[in-house]
């Protein structure tokens, strides 16, 4: 029984990342291609942990598998905002559709930082 | 306890056969990606891909050393892409990169 649980999470994941992959080629904007790299691959390769820890059974393993899904869910969200923010304030070209912009003022820095 | 069954290790092969599609698409946006900031999020996602990859392997090579590699690729992956991206910032806070400035001098 368990061996039916562990190939469907195993596919499950392996369609997630199928589709992080086509979002990253398809999807038209740079902002918008982050979704498909930090959801649909942290979703991915959280739900291949889960099938690694049902297919060995022991307590080591599992709990090991659990803390790589949490270091998956805690890293993706600082690296994807990290990047975003790198990337907006490079004046990356929107795309055309986009018609919000809240952060309109964040990257105006009028005198730059005398850091480095 | 581990269980040897022909379902899991057809799972396997499937799962690896998508994992490496979605590393080849993935592998052309960071060809193609038109700004430098298209190439990090490539390379991000190529990353998570590859720590997919290696759970995947661990179970249809059925060792358990994998998940330790997994992890502390996982680790490092996450501090090259945090490095990139601050790296990165910091030219754009200087004023020396500007993707618009980039394009019109092609």
């Amino acid at each position: 029984m368990t061996q039916y649980f562990v190939a469907f999470f195993m596919i499950a994941g392996g369609v997630f990342c199928f589709v992080a992959g086509l979002g990253m080629l398809r999807l038209p904007d740079t902002i918008i291609r982050m979704h498909a790299a930090t959801k649909a691959g942290a979703l991915g390769s959280g739900l291949m942990f889960l099938a690694l820890a049902l297919f060995y059974m022991d307590l080591s393993t599992t709990l090991r598998a659990f803390a790589a899904i949490l270091f998956i869910l805690f890293t993706a969200p600082v690296a994807a905002h990290l990047i975003g923010r790198a990337a907006y304030c490079t004046r990356v070209r929107l795309w055309d559709k986009t018609w919000i912009d809240e952060l309109a003022y964040t990257c105006d820095w009028t005198e730059p930082e005398q850091d480095d | 306890m581990v269980v040897e069954s022909i379902v899991v290790q057809t799972a396997a092969k499937i799962t690896l056969v998508l994992l490496a599609l979605a590393v080849l698409l993935a592998f052309i946006r960071l060809l193609a990606g038109p700004s430098q900031a298209d190439r990090i999020v490539a390379l991000d996602l190529i990353s998570v891909l590859i720590v997919a990859i290696l759970a995947a392997l661990s179970i249809y090579r059925q060792q358990r050393a994998f998940l330790d590699v997994a992890i502390a690729y996982a680790l490092i992956a996450f501090l090259g892409t945090v490095a990139l991206a601050r790296f990165r910032e910091r030219l754009a806070r200087s004023g020396r990169i500007d993707e618009h400035q980039e394009e019109i001098d092609q």
